[in-house]
């Protein structure tokens, strides 16, 4: 009974959400919004079991006085201050009635922005290092990746068009940038959407699988 | 006493009435140029749209962008519908909030209940944020509900759908008599057995991210599939495992198919509730919670299974510092080359959902790859048929392909033919926009 109902409302779920997008006729055109709308409510329960997992984690970190306790405090203030703050409607106006007018907003855009971008500029360092190894002419397939890469590299700068350029006009399609966007459009393209119909098929295949309750093993244990 | 008495009284006069003084400089005017469409494809909705009053500082409707403020701004919109303007009956629609300053113009689709072939009319009135209606807008344009029950844009995606979708049920059930079928290796999951062993010979635990996104994302859930496999030779093997996660029903739904997983090896002892855990919603908060868990542990394996955004690679280079062994398994296209460049396994899209069925070994499973390829049958065929068929166009008709396809110029009978597989793998779909939401 503990699977067969969750199987049940899955099915039920699954089948109204494929109807829908074929019947323009209300209620089935506001399904998609009520769904996600019921699924926020259950998230929003949900949220109260991470947030009490990540105080549970980090408070026994400090308790036990564990390596590296003290970012754990600094964790634990970060949460309840936010969430204080949130919930409170510190510097909120009192007309909009909305967070992203008050403290919250301010510590997110001068605190959290500026350390999620900082995260995110890593990305230009680790892009030079995984080029480095991937390019290495190891075999003839790695030597054909390299030979693209330079070309499509040459071809975002200046030096693309500069190389090339004395090319006469029937040989236009040799000149750098020609090559670069034949790649990108041709073959490139080519591969990813060989890749995205697979992933296409692969979602039908594995939805009906759940729909149909044939793929049970998110359900757990009993 | 009196004195004071008739002074709070007076007090209390002044202030009842000071708001509706104050709400009598600042009613708000009315939006223009309503306009109502009945969405050809969509027969039950009707789209509406219209240009919202300007108002400076001073109350006035200037129409001329100028910036609002929030002591007079708009808070929304009222819409109403009737079947009949000189009848006075008026149904309710919708409250519109006008979440910004700027917001100068609007639309919203109407898909609640019509009724056949009527006539309706539209009319709006702003809100202001003291809850002081405006006067109503001018009606709307009539509009009338062609009332379809099926939207015949979408005819073929039907009948593809239940082609591909009969052809995989088809092959889970021939699968289950037929218990034996083949399937290609996949090294990426061959070698999940060997980096669970490699890490129980180094004593060093093996990190499982399960992706950005929730549960209700395909590529989590397969993620999550795997992670109960995984989980289950690692409680086998007596080794550690370690899966931070960014969502809170990811973490409840990850805990449960982790401790399934832990009593079907035998070791139930083994499990704790520590072994998934919640680590930030934010996307770099995340990452930045999962390179510090990988640099200090120094995991002997890393898997990546589910969706991935701008992370990917910042992850896997981590990962790739330590030494770590690292499989990967993603269906976004973008991160592919990312994970192909730093880790030394990755399913490529399908794999992704294929994982399950190879690791289960279950025929059922098993069936429904079978099925899939069905799919990539007709997909090579129509790709094969629209390569033929636009060679022959351009060859016999003299016109350059971009043109035949859009139909700017007559390629006659296989120009026809290009049209109609065109129409096919073309659905229009409507972006629903509500007004100011």
């Amino acid at each position: 009974m503990k699977k067969q109902i969750p199987l049940l409302i899955t099915f039920i779920s699954g089948l109204v959400m494929i109807i829908a997008i074929f019947i323009p006729h209300y209620p089935f055109t506001k399904m998609e919004k009520w769904f996600t709308v019921w699924f926020n409510i259950i998230a929003v329960f949900a949220f109260i079991l991470g947030g009490g997992n990540l105080i549970r984690m980090h408070g026994n970190k400090i308790y036990k006085r564990a390596e590296g306790w003290g970012y754990s405090l600094v964790a634990i203030i970060g949460f309840v201050g936010m969430l204080t703050i949130g919930l409170l409607q510190i510097g909120v106006d009192g007309y909009f009635q909305r967070v992203d007018q008050g403290w919250t907003d301010k510590i997110y855009w001068n605190i959290i922005w500026p350390l999620a971008s900082t995260m995110f500029a890593l990305l230009a360092f680790f892009v030079a290092s995984a080029s480095y190894r991937a390019f290495r002419a190891k075999n003839v397939e790695a030597t054909i990746l390299l030979a693209t890469a330079i070309i499509i590299l040459l071809a975002r700068t200046f030096l693309g068009a500069v190389l090339t350029d004395w090319l006469p006009d029937e040989l236009a399609f040799l000149k750098i940038p020609e090559l670069a966007n034949w790649i990108m459009t041709s073959p490139n393209l080519a591969g990813q959407r060989a890749i995205m119909i697979g992933i296409a098929l692969g979602i039908i295949s594995t939805s009906l699988k759940i729909i149909l309750g044939i793929e049970r093993s998110y359900l757990g244990s009993d | 006493m009196r004195i004071i008495i008739l002074t709070g009284f007076i007090f209390i006069i002044v202030l009842t009435f000071i708001p509706f003084v104050h709400a009598e400089n600042i009613k708000p005017p009315a939006p223009t140029e309503l306009r109502a469409d009945s969405v050809t494809n969509i027969g039950w909705t009707v789209k509406i749209k219209w240009k919202s009053p300007v108002i400076a500082n001073n109350g006035a409707n200037t129409n001329n962008n100028t910036p609002l403020s929030p002591s007079n701004s708009i808070a929304g919109y009222e819409i109403q519908r009737t079947k009949d303007p000189n009848s006075g009956v008026w149904e309710d629609r919708r409250f519109l909030e006008s979440r910004l300053q700027e917001f100068i113009s609007g639309e919203y689709q109407d898909m609640s209940w019509f009724s056949d072939g009527n006539i309706y009319y539209y009319r709006m009135r702003s809100i202001n944020k003291d809850n002081i209606a405006g006067e109503w807008s001018e009606l709307s344009n009539p509009v009338t509900i062609d009332g379809r029950w099926f939207d015949s844009d979408k005819i073929w995606l039907l009948i593809i759908g239940i082609i591909i979708s009969m052809s995989i049920i088809i092959y889970i059930e021939l699968a289950k008599r037929q218990k034996k079928l083949f399937i290609r290796n996949i090294a990426a999951l061959s070698s999940i057995e060997e980096a669970i062993g490699r890490s129980t010979e180094m004593g060093k635990p093996i990190v499982y991210v399960p992706g950005i996104l929730d549960v209700n994302d395909v590529q989590t859930l397969s993620g999550l599939i795997i992670l109960q496999k995984v989980s289950k030779m690692v409680a086998e093997y007596d080794t550690k495992i370690n899966v931070p996660v960014s969502k809170s029903l990811v973490l409840t739904t990850g805990r449960e198919m982790v401790k399934e997983a832990y009593i079907s090896a035998g070791r139930p002892d083994a499990y704790t509730d520590d072994i998934v855990h919640y680590v930030a919603e934010e996307q770099f908060a995340y990452v930045a919670g999962i390179n510090g868990i990988i640099v200090r542990e120094k995991p002997a394996t890393v898997f990546y299974m589910g969706a991935f955004f701008a992370e990917s690679l910042i992850l896997a280079e981590t990962g790739n510092t330590v030494g770590a062994i690292q499989i990967a398994g993603t269906a976004m296209p973008a991160q592919l080359p990312f994970f192909i460049a730093a880790c030394d396994y990755t399913l490529i899209g399908e794999e992704l959902f294929a994982a399950s069925a190879y690791l289960s070994g279950d025929p059922q499973l098993l069936g429904s790859l079978k099925g899939q390829d069905i799919g990539k049958i007709i997909a090579m065929t129509f790709i094969l048929l629209g390569m033929v068929f636009s060679t022959l166009a351009v060859i016999f008709s003299g016109s350059d392909l971009i043109s035949i396809v859009k139909g700017s110029s007559d390629a006659g009978f296989f120009g026809e033919i290009i049209k109609f597989l065109k129409d096919i793998f073309t659905v229009t779909t409507t972006h629903i926009k509500l007004g100011g939401m």
